[in-house]
């Protein structure tokens, strides 16, 4: 069993800090940007007095998405994951240099993709088909950023390498395995994206290519687009596994079992990207088959997931003096924000999770597929299982970070709460919306066709959002107020939990990740490779960009 | 310490093996409904020169054409920021084949009173086959963001009642 001591964050706080401080900046305009949409539903059209900062809806919905599912995600979690891998390798990683040269390259990269967005030059959303085409400095700068996700992939497997020469006999410390897993996973994800920048859309916007295959390049990017998503939702599992059980009074259930499930999703998580693409043409319905497979395959280690995180509640609200088959569940310390969001964040997730399987459903998903029963669906995922437990992170990590406590713990609770009810609003009226069949990324306020049954559910979506839209204000003035000039003493960091059945239980298999690797690579080109051939043989599409904005 | 362990491993593989059941079950009960239903996703169909499209067929006559007793092809283009037609009739109870293209960006053909939902994507040609067993007017809509009027590309489909 091992038993965590004390000790300081270390040296990676600053660098950490520089991440959260940038996501933070993100999801403040991505939140600024989601009220405006949130309004348009209620007969609010914010757009004409905002010019020319935000020039119309898609401006807005565009800065929406980039800014909270790829910048916010993305700095959180490399400022978030790696300080878990240095605490539980118990040493820095490797390069503290290579460390803040990721940080560096990052920003540069999302400044040059910023400046074309906030001009309107790049009103393309975060998912940039083309032939739509933006400037290509957006392509350029995303790009960059992807390289510094590898950046950090490679400081952990130097640190891991490092460990591993002093301690060539232990189980890698489940935090760090899963920190290494989250960035190996997303690295083999990101080769489609990076894949689609390099040899499609950067020399095409440059001009250097005369044109672009519209379906080549939407197969790529749905390749690491799928997967991205597990890139959020990793590093949350990291914090429900490894931490939020110790805050819960708790011990983790089973070491051995969150190992296995983690390597699952490192098996499982790419080869799942066409059940973006059930509903396009020129991709066989066989092969949409095989990813439904592998879509309802990745849905195991999410239910071993949860098992495991309640049980390891459980054993925490016991601890406290919790009853009874489901009444110990409001013995868990609910007066920790810290907790409280993470516990919330969880049981969202839940319906986030069964709404994913029907999407993922090869037949079910013409009833859903771009509606607005998909946002419904991704509110509750990266809206809330990944960002409200971010957030809830961010209780215990700003103050450690900056050396203050919290200001205000009932503040905290407070927006945690206002957080869940305006995504409950939100979502559910979005999911019947889509099921009505209203269509998402549409400036439904100005709409041709609005049906008459959509009217009823519209106002939820105005309120629920503003609701979410108050709830973020309050996180933010409340973790300036903690930076700025909160008095209590900062607590001590999280310490990671212990396990009931711990590391040494778990079989030697589970801490090689060579034959896990060769069995992703076999997995991916099973499942993609026959589409992709017969798409880059077949190829006669040369789109010239188009700009429509 | 030993008993501990067996208890441990038998409730981690009494939640392993419905965890296993649950998706196979699910996936299952979906291949049945859907193969037993007869829906179909669209597949490989056929490519098209984008810039050709109004020489090539079917598109050289898009609209409505009768294809046999009871069955029709709807030829539909999409370009920024309409369906080209955006209205179209077929009598009650005919079996619609859609056929779209896209002449710029990538646009959707959302008609949900049909279940039909597909992408239009340039170079692509799409296929879909719905029925329209009752009379009436049924909207659809483009649901891919395309442009800065997006949100006014729509269209309809006239279900006449058999008189």
């Amino acid at each position: 069993m091992t038993h965590a001591v004390p000790i300081d964050l270390g040296p990676e706080r600053r660098l950490t800090g520089a991440f959260l401080l940038i996501a933070f900046i993100a999801l403040f305009v991505g939140v600024v940007t989601g009220l405006l949409q949130g309004l348009s539903h209620v007969g609010v059209n914010a757009y004409p007095w905002l010019m020319p900062l935000i020039q119309s809806y898609y401006h807005g919905l565009s800065l929406h998405g980039v800014m909270n599912v790829l910048v916010w995600t993305t700095f959180f979690i490399c400022g978030f994951v790696p300080l878990m891998a240095a605490r539980a390798y118990y040493r820095p990683l490797a390069s503290r240099l290579l460390g803040w040269v990721t940080f560096v390259l990052m920003v540069l990269g999302l400044l040059i993709a910023g400046v074309p967005l906030v001009q309107n030059n790049a009103t393309v959303m975060f998912t940039f088909y083309p032939p739509m085409q933006a400037h290509w400095a957006f392509y350029v700068g995303l790009t960059l950023v992807v390289v510094g996700t590898w950046l950090v992939t490679l400081n952990l497997l130097l640190t891991q390498r490092a460990w591993r020469q002093q301690h060539p006999r232990e189980r890698t410390p489940l935090a760090a395995l899963m920190a290494l897993i989250t960035f190996i996973m997303w690295t083999i994800a990101s080769l489609g994206l990076a894949a689609e920048m390099l040899l499609l859309l950067i020399p095409w916007s440059l001009g250097w290519t005369q044109g672009v295959d519209p379906l080549l390049a939407r197969t790529l990017f749905w390749f690491t687009g799928h997967p991205i998503v597990y890139f959020w939702l990793l590093p949350a599992y990291l914090s429900w596994y490894t931490l939020m059980p110790r805050q819960a009074g708790g011990r983790l259930f089973s070491d051995p079992m969150a190992r296995a499930s983690f390597l699952l999703f490192l098996l499982l998580s790419t080869p799942v990207g066409l059940h973006h693409q059930y509903t396009d043409p020129g991709i066989a319905q066989g092969w949409k088959l095989v990813h439904t497979f592998f879509t309802f395959a990745v849905f195991f280690p999410s239910l071993l997931t949860f098992f495991n995180v309640v049980a390891s509640l459980e054993i925490g609200a016991r601890a406290r003096g919790g009853q009874g088959l489901v009444a110990w569940f409001g013995k868990l310390p609910w007066g920790d924000p810290s907790v409280a969001a993470q516990v919330l964040a969880m049981l969202m997730f839940a319906f986030g999770g069964i709404g994913g399987l029907i999407n993922a459903s090869h037949s079910m998903n013409l009833l859903v597929h771009n509606s607005m029963y998909i946002v419904g669906h991704f509110h509750l995922t990266v809206g809330t299982a990944v960002t409200l437990s971010f957030m809830g992170i961010t209780y215990w990590l700003v103050p450690v970070i900056v050396g203050r406590g919290l200001w205000s713990r009932r503040l905290a609770l407070t927006q945690v709460w206002l957080w869940v009810i305006g995504m409950t609003l939100f979502s559910f009226a979005l999911h019947s919306l889509g099921l009505e069949g209203m269509p998402r990324r549409t400036w439904i306020g100005m709409a041709t066709y609005i049906q008459p049954e959509w009217r009823s559910l519209m106002p939820l979506v105005g309120i629920g959002g503003s609701l979410m839209f108050v709830s973020a204000m309050l996180y933010f003035l409340n973790l300036l107020l903690t930076w700025m000039v909160s008095r209590a003493p900062a607590p001590a960091p999280v310490e990671f939990a212990d396990a009931v059945s711990g590391p040494e239980a778990a079989p030697v298999f589970l801490d090689r990740l060579r034959p896990w690797l060769l069995l992703s690579a076999i997995f991916i080109l099973i499942a993609y490779a026959p589409t992709l051939m017969h798409m880059i043989m077949e190829s006669s599409a040369h789109m010239p960009g188009f700009r429509v904005w | 310490m030993a008993k501990n362990d067996t208890t441990l491993y038998l409730y981690e593989l009494a939640w392993m093996l419905p965890s296993v059941a649950l998706p196979v079950g699910m996936l299952a009960a979906l291949l049945v409904t859907a193969f037993g239903a007869h829906i179909h996703l669209p597949g490989q169909s056929m490519t098209i020169d984008a810039a050709q499209i109004d020489t090539t067929a079917p598109f050289d006559q898009p609209g409505i054409v009768n294809v046999g007793p009871g069955r029709y092809e709807a030829r539909i283009i999409a370009a920024i920021w309409t369906f080209n037609p955006a209205e179209l009739r077929v009598p009650e109870g005919s079996e619609v084949t859609f056929v779209g293209t896209s002449r710029d960006v990538i646009h959707g053909l959302f008609l949900p009173g049909a279940d039909v939902n597909v992408m239009l994507i340039p170079g692509q040609v799409t296929r879909i086959t719905t029925r329209f067993p009752k009379a009436g007017e049924y909207p659809f809509v483009c649901h891919e963001y395309c442009g800065i009027a997006h949100h006014t590309m729509a269209g309809k489909i006239i279900v006449e009642p058999l008189k």
